[in-house]
């Protein structure tokens, strides 16, 4: 009898089901007999949903398909609202020459945060926050950052701009252990939309658990008489600037069980963070997203929006869109670009933008833009 | 050695009162040493130099799935060193919602059920994923998902068929031959009894495999290898004691401790069997059930053989039929109702001690009845009725083994 349990074991693998089904009809046939098959296709009683699936509460827009429950961001000590627009400008000095010094200060902390409902992670942090600070210089300036490493590993930054090889944050040129500080100093160039994380070894671990952040160089309409509004527009500060909305958005992922394969994906950390609590977008006023992608393991990434076309600047070091009228854009690790699109002929709603790895949207990387008349 | 003998005499009498008080003494002093030592651990923490900072040990076994209208459910074992918290729930990699049933964390060998209003397909593989407080994750696979049996009287029924067809039919079949055995001689006779020596051994040496690979995958907190071996050891102990104590069984007793035997390993059979039906097994052809009933009708001749030098009521054979391939249903039943590995893994073990057993009693009764005792097993009807056990039930066993 064991053979029974045996047979209907090898049977459970859906190779197995279907050279055994071809195996029970030759059976059938020599005992003349079609009796007994049960056709495993007849009925479909798997597509009916349980009651209230798919139509309660928040459930309303993405089916059951959502992280149960809420993250404490106060624990956190991040809120993933704000940091769409916490911009970390440093303080601002004047060197002998006129120029200007920006001093940026970041200490490294090992932290446990709440990466879904729930679910904690062990995180090495900027500042204590996942991504790091949003950096924000302006093209030209001299910079500092002054790195002060209170983790338990040896960390550094590495910033993605032009700099010299002392400053590269390399093992050897920036990686310090725990306790020591560094100054990276360097000129902010060239503009565009960049990012820093640790280049302590080994890579993925140091920039899976948290070390990285965005860098944003603002162009100098000085500098570019030719697009000197597109420069103005983009300058944090002035009025031009103001007519955006500005948001920035670090792509990341979470390898909770430590297997080299990410368990949360999301923008800014938090799975689901944005579908849960939507990011309000003013109708009239044009959009830009500072959009890295951060994610470790899976070569590449990726932003689909929904419903509508955006301009694209690869690396944000050009003035002019390097794609234009897109509605998604891939970037592999460590890439990163400027989205500018404006929700002026639509109609107020929640508008999704997600990953179109499914995979990844599935896992937490879901998000709702909610279009309205005015924003409070 | 004159002297000491009535001090030994005088001291023992009147010491009897205070030495049941020191008995009770040295009873409460291990106890009370239990105490402090737990007290110590619990206060002092001494041993906190052995926290390393790693998490606690996590552990999560599934112990039934359920598939319906309503999505996914499944039941969740904890086994961990520490309570454990389940924080999300996915379906093939996508966050689900979920409804925990007791919701709260999960002490150690706590359950709980997690409800998923999935919208799972028919016939394809999909995969569960916990994630705990702590980001460990467990999985586990549906690998063809149909809807999981619910007890109507039709599916209770069609279990019941296919445990008659697999568990009494054959037995049924296998009694039906006790007429035209009853002639035999003690050659014949001998090869009967070795033949039901041999068909036992092989389906001992299955079921306690059986057992043991379904204890794998029972809870760790059921330590499910000790657990079988305890148990068939046990049963066999139990079944020895039992049947002699009116002398070594014979006639009747034996054949119905036979019966009793592969009744038992039947019902953990069964149980195995209902719960792959629940877990999701397509449906058995006609062939491969015709190979189980061909299988399992030497079980038959093996009851009939102690009883042909008697002559037993004719409602015998209906009631050890019933005993030896009844349990199947029953097992199907339960097992497809309310599975859990560890009760089919119990019910296996069992059976293979109650089968130890009458191994035992049926090479005791050969050598008694033979009259040479073990000289007998050198004979040629015995070598050859022990071979013709092993092999046909070996032979037959290839018309269903994949």
């Amino acid at each position: 009898m064991g053979e029974i349990t045996d047979w209907l074991r090898v049977k459970l693998s859906r190779r197995g089901m279907l050279g055994a089904g071809i195996l029970a009809a030759g059976g059938s046939a020599v005992a003349a007999t079609g009796a007994a098959q049960q056709s495993s296709r007849t009925e479909h009683p798997g597509r009916t949903a349980r009651t209230g699936m798919g139509s309660a509460g928040h459930g309303s827009r993405h089916g059951a398909m959502m992280t149960v429950g809420e993250v404490d961001e106060e624990l956190n000590g991040f809120d993933t609202m704000k940091m769409l627009t916490d911009w970390e400008v440093g303080t601002v000095s004047r060197l002998p020459d006129g120029r200007v010094l920006r001093t940026f200060e970041i200490d490294a902390v090992d932290k446990e945060i709440e990466i879904a409902p729930g679910v904690m992670f062990p995180a090495w942090t900027y500042n204590g926050r996942v991504p790091g600070p949003a950096l924000r210089a302006t093209e030209g300036e001299k910079l500092k950052i002054v790195f002060r490493n209170f983790g338990s590993h040896p960390h550094s930054i590495h910033c993605h701009n032009i700099h010299s090889a002392r400053m590269d944050g390399i093992p050897g040129a920036g990686v310090i252990g725990p306790g020591e500080e560094f100054v990276y100093e360097f000129d902010a160039t060239p503009f565009g939309c960049h990012l820093y994380h640790c280049h302590a070894l080994p890579l993925k671990r140091h920039i899976h658990k948290g070390l990285y952040g965005l860098f944003v160089i603002d162009p100098d309409p000085t500098l570019h008489p030719e697009h000197a509004d597109v420069a103005r527009s983009r300058l944090l500060g002035t009025p031009e600037n103001a007519e955006w909305q500005e948001l920035a958005m670090v792509m990341n992922g979470f390898d909770t069980n430590f297997d080299d394969e990410n368990e949360v994906y999301a923008v800014n950390t938090i799975a689901h963070a944005y579908m849960k609590r939507p990011i309000a977008i003013r109708r009239d006023k044009p959009v830009r997203v500072y959009l890295v992608n951060a994610v470790e393991f899976d070569p590449i990434n990726s932003l689909h929006l929904h419903a509508n076309f955006f301009d694209y600047y690869d690396h944000g070091t050009t003035l002019t869109p390097t794609l234009r009228t897109v509605d998604t854009v891939m970037q592999c690790q460590g890439q990163r670009g400027i989205l500018e699109f404006s929700f002026a002929d639509h109609e107020p709603g929640l508008y999704m933008f997600h990953a179109h790895q499914s995979e990844f949207a599935e896992l937490g990387w879901m998000s709702f833009f909610d279009v309205r008349e005015a924003v409070a | 050695m004159n002297d000491a003998h009535p001090f030994d005499e005088a001291a023992s009498t009147p010491t009897e009162a205070p030495r049941s008080r020191a008995t009770l003494v040295w009873l409460l002093l291990p106890l009370m040493a239990l105490a402090l030592a737990t007290a110590w651990l619990v206060t002092a923490d001494p041993l906190r130099s052995f926290d390393n900072g790693a998490p606690p040990v996590e552990n999560l076994t599934f112990e039934r799935t359920v598939l319906s209208q309503d999505g996914i459910d499944v039941l969740v074992r904890a086994g961990g060193s520490d309570p454990m918290i389940i924080a999300q729930a996915l379906v093939d990699d996508a966050y689900w919602e979920f409804v925990q049933e007791p919701s709260g964390q999960l002490a150690r060998g706590e359950t709980a059920w997690i409800q998923l209003p999935y919208p799972w397909v028919q016939g394809e593989a999909h995969v569960v994923t916990i994630i705990t407080s702590t980001g460990a994750t467990f999985e586990h696979e549906i690998p063809v998902a149909v809807p999981t049996p619910v007890p109507t009287t039709g599916s209770l029924v069609s279990q019941a068929l296919l445990g008659a067809f697999v568990g009494i039919v054959p037995v049924a079949i296998g009694l039906m031959f006790y007429p035209a055995l009853r002639g035999v001689g003690r050659a014949g006779m001998n090869f009967l009894l070795a033949m039901t020596v041999g068909l036992l051994v092989f389906l001992m040496i299955d079921a306690a495999g059986e057992a043991l690979e379904i204890a794998s995958e029972a809870a760790a907190i059921f330590q499910g290898r000790v657990m079988v071996v305890l148990a068939g050891a046990a049963s066999f102990l139990l079944l020895m004691a039992v049947g002699r104590r009116s002398g070594t069984p014979a006639g009747f007793t034996l054949a119905t401790f036979i019966a009793l035997g592969i009744g038992l390993h039947n019902l953990g059979e069964g149980l195995a069997i209902g719960a792959a039906f629940a877990s999701g097994a397509a449906g058995l052809g006609t062939f491969l059930v015709l190979g189980f009933t061909i299988h399992n009708i030497t079980e038959g001749i093996g009851i009939a053989a102690p009883m042909l030098k008697s002559r037993p009521a004719l409602w015998v054979f209906p009631a050890l039929t019933l005993v030896a391939g009844g349990p199947a249903v029953l097992g199907l039943w339960i097992g497809s109702l309310a599975y859990a590995p560890q009760w089919s893994a119990l019910a296996l073990a069992i059976g293979a001690g109650a089968i130890l057993q009458v191994v035992v009693e049926v090479t005791a009764y050969l050598m008694k009845a033979d009259g040479r005792g073990a000289v007998a097993f050198s004979s040629w009807p015995v070598l050859s009725g022990l071979a013709f056990g092993v092999v046909s039930m070996y032979a037959t066993a290839m018309l269903v083994k994949i």
